[in-house]
This record gives C-alpha cells, sequence and structure tokens, in this order.
C-alpha cells in the first residue's frame, strides 16, 4: 500500500503486547464492501483515534470489534484471544466496554443502576438466590453498589447516583456512558464520537479525561473523533480509513502530513492527482 | 439537577431503592390485613349482619366471584413479570392457565386411574381412591414447574424475534395449547385431557396435610372463606417473588432490556437468557393460576381456556400500571370483579327497573375496549404506576435512538 503506512507499521514493533488486533477485516454487505483487509492494533495502555471521512466505514468497523457484526472475513483477538464472530454479550463480558455516538443509557434507570447493570457478567446471584436473599447475594449487591459509587465519583458525576439517567444533563449523560462501560472492567474501552455536542472548552477537559481513564483504570482506548483538534491531542496513534480501506496509520504528527489523508478529507489536488 | 451538590459527601434525600422499600412494604402490611379483614368478614361477621345488607353483599360481592378474581390476580402478576417487567407483548397467556389447569387435572383426580396408576401424597382423597391424588400445595410446585419448562420451550425459538412477531407467535401458542386440550381425549388412544367433557371432581384441598382438625380438615364447596385465604397465600408469593425479582441482578437485566436492548447486550446482558427467564418466570406463576382456577371450579374444562382470557389479562396489567405490583392487583381486581359480578348485577338491577331485556355481561368487550382506548389517551401509564413509568410518559424523551446502521436482529445470536 501507501509509502506512510509502511513506514509507521514498522516503527510499532512487534514485541509490543496488544490490547486489540484484527487480522485482514472485511465486511460486504451484499454488493457493497464496506470494510475492506483492515489490520488494526491497539497496544497495550495505548490510546488509537480512528479517524475518516463520513462513509469511510469507522462504524462498521467499531460494530465489527463489539460483535454486532460477524466480518465476512477475518480475526479480531481481544488481548490474544480470538472473540471473532462471538455475540455481542460475551465480547462485552470478556473486556470490550463502549459509549455510543448518540448516548444510549438506560434512561428510566438511576446512575447507580446503569452502571449495575453493566456488570452483569462479574454477578452471579440468579433467580433463587435473589427471592430468598441469601447473604451472599446481599454482599454481591453491596459490593456492586459501591463500585458503582466508586464509578460514578471517578467519572465526576458523584452525587447524582440516584437520579434517573434521562435527567441528567448532556456532559453527565457522557460521563455516565464512560462509567458504565468501566463497570465491565473492560480491556479495551472503545469511545465513539465522544466529544460531539461539546464545546472546545468541554473537549479540552476530555482530553485530560481520556489520559485519566486509561491511567488510572489500566484500559486501553479506541476513539472513532470528528474533531481533529481533539484528535491530536489526545491519540498516541491515528488509523485513517476511507472508503472502507485504512490509507494511513501513525502518530499524530506523521498524519498530518500525510498526503493520502489530505486527499480523503480534502479531496485530490491538481499537483497530486495522479497519487493513486 | 442544575444545582452543585455534585460535590456534596452523601446525595440528597433517601436512596430511591429505599423509597420504593418503604412503600413496598405499606402495601404488603396494607394486603394482609385486606385479607384477614376480608375473611374475619366473610366467615365469622356476616351471617351476624342485618338481611338486607347480608343480600347485597351477596349480589354485589359474592366470594366466589372474590375468589375467582384472585385467579386472575395470579395470573396478572405472572404476565406482569414478561410484560411490565422485560417488556415482551405476550398475548397467549392463557396458554400457561390451560396447563397449569390441567396440572391439577392429573394430578389432583381419579383422572391416572383409567391407567391403573395410583399415587397418594399427602392428600385428602380417600385412600382406596385410584389415580394420582397429590396434596395441593405440591401440585401448585410442579404446575408451576411444567409451565416455566413449557414457558422455555415455546420462548427458546421464539424470543429472536422483534415485539410484533413475538406477539403474533405468543398468540399462535395461546390458540395450540387450548386445542390441544380440546382435542386430546383420543391421541392414538392415549386420553390427555379427557376432551370436553373436563376432568372432575378434583380432591378437597387442606390448608395442611396434617396436624389439628382445623387445618387439616377436607375443604369443601362452601369452605369458601377458607379458600379465600389460602388462595391469599398464593398470591402473596407471587407478588414476594416479583418485589424481590425486580432488585436484584436479573430485575436490572430486564429493565435494562425493556429501555434498550442493544445497550444491554453490549453492557454484557445476555439477552436471550434474561428473557428466557421472564419468560419462565412468569410461566410459573401462570401455572399456579391455573392450579388455583381448577381448585376453584372444581375441574378443569378445556372449553373455558379462549383468547379473550390473554387479552382480558393484558388490559389488567395496562390498567393498573405496567411493572407496578401493586397497581397490576388493583387493575386485575377492578375487571375481573366487573366482568363477573358488576355487569350481571347492573344488568339485572337497570333490566328490572326499566323493564328492558338488555344482555349487560355481553358488552363486556365493548367495555373494556373503551377503558383500554380512554386509558390510552388520558392515562396511558396506567392507575398506578411506577415511578419510572410515570416519568416516561409525562416528560419528554431525552436521548432518541441511535441509528447505528444495525438492526437489532443482528444482536440476538
Amino acid at each position: 500500500m501507501s509509502t506512510s503506512q509502511a513506514s509507521s507499521s514498522g516503527s510499532a514493533s512487534s514485541a509490543t503486547a496488544l490490547a486489540l488486533d484484527t487480522d485482514r477485516i472485511t465486511v460486504r454487505f451484499g454488493g457493497l464492501t464496506a470494510v475492506k483487509d483492515v489490520d488494526f492494533t491497539i497496544p497495550v495502555g495505548g490510546i488509537v483515534s480512528l479517524i475518516g471521512p463520513n462513509g469511510a466505514g469507522k462504524t462498521t468497523f467499531f460494530n465489527v470489534l463489539t460483535g454486532l457484526y460477524n466480518p465476512t472475513t477475518g480475526r479480531v483477538r481481544l488481548g490474544g484471544e480470538d472473540i471473532t464472530a462471538l455475540p455481542p454479550h460475551v465480547i462485552a463480558a470478556k473486556g470490550m466496554g463502549r459509549t455510543f455516538q448518540n448516548i444510549r443509557l438506560f434512561g428510566l434507570m438511576t446512575s447507580v443502576e446503569n452502571v449495575m447493570v453493566a456488570q452483569h457478567s462479574h454477578l452471579q446471584s440468579g433467580v433463587f438466590r435473589t427471592v430468598i436473599k441469601t447473604p451472599r447475594q446481599r454482599r454481591e449487591e453491596r459490593e456492586g453498589r459501591e463500585v458503582a459509587h466508586e464509578l460514578l465519583e471517578f467519572v465526576g458525576i458523584k452525587g447524582k447516583d440516584n437520579e434517573y439517567a434521562r435527567n441528567l444533563s448532556y456532559g453527565d449523560q457522557r460521563r455516565l456512558e464512560v462509567a458504565r462501560a468501566l463497570a465491565l472492567r473492560p480491556k479495551v474501552l472503545l469511545l465513539d464520537e465522544p466529544t460531539a455536542g461539546m464545546n472546545p472548552q468541554e473537549s479540552a477537559t476530555f482530553v485530560n479525561f481520556v489520559h485519566r481513564v486509561r491511567d488510572e483504570r489500566g484500559v486501553s482506548i479506541l476513539l472513532i473523533e470528528h474533531d481533529m483538534s481533539v484528535v491530536m491531542r489526545v491519540s498516541e496513534r491515528v488509523t485513517v480509513l476511507d472508503r472502507g480501506e485504512k490509507i494511513a496509520e501513525g502518530t499524530p504528527e506523521e498524519i498530518k502530513a500525510d498526503a493520502r489523508v489530505i486527499e480523503a478529507y480534502l479531496g485530490k489536488t491538481g499537483t497530486e492527482g495522479s497519487a493513486r | 439537577m442544575a444545582d452543585p451538590v455534585t460535590d456534596a459527601a452523601t446525595p440528597a434525600g433517601p436512596p430511591a431503592a429505599d423509597l420504593t422499600h418503604r412503600r413496598d412494604r405499606r402495601w404488603a402490611i396494607g394486603f394482609i390485613l385486606v385479607m384477614l379483614g376480608m375473611w374475619v368478614f366473610y366467615k365469622f361477621a356476616l351471617t351476624s349482619t342485618p338481611d338486607v345488607v347480608q343480600e347485597q353483599i351477596q349480589k354485589w360481592l359474592p366470594l366466589t366471584a372474590v375468589n375467582e378474581a384472585i385467579v386472575w390476580v395470579i395470573c396478572a402478576i405472572g404476565l406482569n413479570i414478561v410484560v411490565g417487567y422485560a417488556g415482551l407483548l405476550d398475548l397467549g397467556f392463557v396458554a400457561f392457565w390451560a396447563i397449569g389447569g390441567y396440572v391439577a387435572g392429573w394430578f389432583m383426580s381419579w383422572f391416572i386411574g383409567q391407567y391403573n396408576q395410583s399415587v397418594h401424597v399427602l392428600s385428602a382423597a380417600p385412600s382406596t381412591s385410584t389415580g394420582f391424588h397429590i396434596n395441593w400445595w405440591i401440585v401448585l410446585i410442579i404446575a408451576g414447574a411444567i409451565c416455566a419448562l413449557f414457558g422455555i420451550l415455546i420462548g427458546a425459538p421464539t424470543l429472536r424475534l422483534k415485539s410484533d412477531y413475538l406477539a403474533i407467535v405468543t398468540l399462535g401458542f395461546g390458540e395450540i395449547i387450548p386445542q390441544v386440550f380440546v382435542n386430546g381425549e383420543d391421541i392414538n388412544g392415549f386420553n390427555l385431557s379427557n376432551g370436553t367433557k373436563g376432568i372432575t371432581p378434583l380432591d378437597p384441598i387442606t390448608a395442611l396435610p396434617f396436624g389439628p382438625a382445623f387445618l387439616s380438615r377436607p375443604l369443601g364447596p362452601f369452605d369458601l372463606a377458607t379458600k379465600f385465604l389460602l388462595f391469599g397465600i398464593v398470591v402473596a408469593f407471587c407478588v414476594f417473588v416479583s418485589l424481590r425479582i425486580r432488585e436484584g441482578r436479573l430485575g436490572r437485566a430486564w429493565l435494562a432490556i425493556r429501555e434498550d436492548e442493544l445497550a444491554a447486550s453490549m453492557m454484557g446482558v445476555p439477552l436471550m437468557r434474561s428473557k428466557l427467564y421472564a419468560y419462565a418466570v412468569g410461566a410459573f406463576m401462570g401455572g399456579l393460576g391455573g392450579v388455583v382456577f381448577a381448585i376453584h371450579v372444581n375441574g378443569v374444562f378445556a372449553d373455558r381456556f379462549n383468547f379473550s382470557i390473554s387479552i382480558i389479562l393484558l388490559a389488567m396489567v395496562v390498567l393498573g400500571g405496567m411493572g407496578n405490583v401493586w397497581g397490576v392487583i388493583v387493575g386485575a381486581l377492578a375487571l375481573a370483579w366487573i366482568n363477573s359480578t358488576f355487569l350481571p348485577q347492573m344488568g339485572e338491577t337497570i333490566n328490572s327497573s326499566l323493564g328492558t331485556e338488555i344482555n349487560f355481561p355481553s358488552y363486556n368487550f365493548l367495555l373494556f375496549g373503551s377503558i383500554l382506548v380512554l386509558m390510552m389517551l388520558f392515562r396511558r401509564e396506567g392507575l398506578f404506576p411506577e415511578t419510572r413509568t410515570r416519568q416516561l410518559i409525562q416528560e419528554p424523551e431525552r436521548t432518541q435512538l441511535e441509528d447505528l446502521h444495525a438492526d437489532l436482529e443482528g444482536v440476538e445470536k
């Protein structure tokens, strides 16, 4: 493929432990190829952004990672374990947390309940234990609640534990989504356009927040993001998709200077017309 | 919400869960008091009231109608688990009612005796009688378990469907099961259900299988007050289970599924399994209702299990307030009473005073339909909704469902 990609993939040594990697993912819907042969990696503890023009296949790719779609060909590995074609709830339980582009909280549940839903796979009590309220079930519930409190404090919405999610402000809803995803104890956290609807100030705070999540929670992070200023400040590596194909990969500086990326975003210019 | 409580050490006010607990406790105490009060009234006080009062009460609130209403309550609570808690539309709940009834028919009568099988377990039936005669408390458990199993069998292939399609399949199921019983008199020589003749009579029930005479005495057709109390215990059990499950891990999963299936699955909630649990628990209670009904009418009759029962049950849940057990109980009592007592009595009163001959009970569906339409127009959340549901109806939706470029069908593997 392109030269910039070859140079950048050389810098990511194969010795680095990978939180997530995909092997030639292709997704076809009938005649349409939404994602084509995408190799992709997130190193453990890394913050990686996925960018690309509209319709580049970013969301489709996300949906493959979370198990919503099965790839037509290719494999997805989470922490080295093959998770291709597992159902979404199994993938989530194995450590893939996500937030949604348009917030999808459980609106009529409180903040704490929202977070506790995501602990489903870590809790064990079944029907009988819940009805009888065994000591073990009580302890489990209490601990789950404590974890939820702690996570809500971590994301900065302490004191709103018993608010219904739908009554939270937009910013708080975004935070609650992160808390909920963290309750899965994820290895990888996928953030789908997390700064959508934020003003520049909030976006700036958000960059620090993402770093804090990575550092204090020990998760690797993948973002889809449109705001380039956020992408450039937050990411350690950036992957660019265009029309379903990976056209570039590298540090933010490399991406900024990449001819194919500029072309994908701004269209062909006279001088670069023959690059393809 | 805009106030700066964010940094306060404790959230303002008691947690929502605590408030719910307190309210539930109040309702529970009220429930027990009403049950005991009615029992005392019907068993002891009624006979000493003036004849006029007695006559009116026998007309407008006969104990047999109350007992029948309790059957409706049990089934409505079961349906509430499926519809109110997990948000799955079920139009065939009568199937579980029927299965529960036949389990009572098989295990509490002469019926199995036709195959020269006899089993007696703590039953009040004479020990010489053939057939299965099992104590009704045990039969309740058996019926519940069998119905739960059927719930899972039916649910496993159909719960993949989205709401409308699921409703249609459950509708079919609710038609098939009663038909099987209607035509089950001769399945290659095997008599499953005794056809339209039904299975009757059933063994008399006892409060306890042994112990002092007033507790282990077989209850005849006139011991309605004692049966009322015993049936009330079954209701209490269903309420208890409903409330407890709601608080726990499974209850949260149901709520989450009701709110947003896709998001729930991506938060690690197994959709199929959680929905099947809802089906199984709901069906279990449907089975209990079936047994209680069989005991109440002293038999099972295939032609009584028709589609309208499923619809009335659904109307009870909607009227009372989906998801709120106490509301559902009120809704069930109200509709059951209107159907069994109010309409016929009203008709009699009006017809005799005006000299008309209007068949009031035949207008029950007109009335129920009107009630449902009015509810949808003016109080969609039901009479006694959950706090959550009230919010949903009365306040505007904040988050719009996202177009993920994905259909929900893709999730349910």
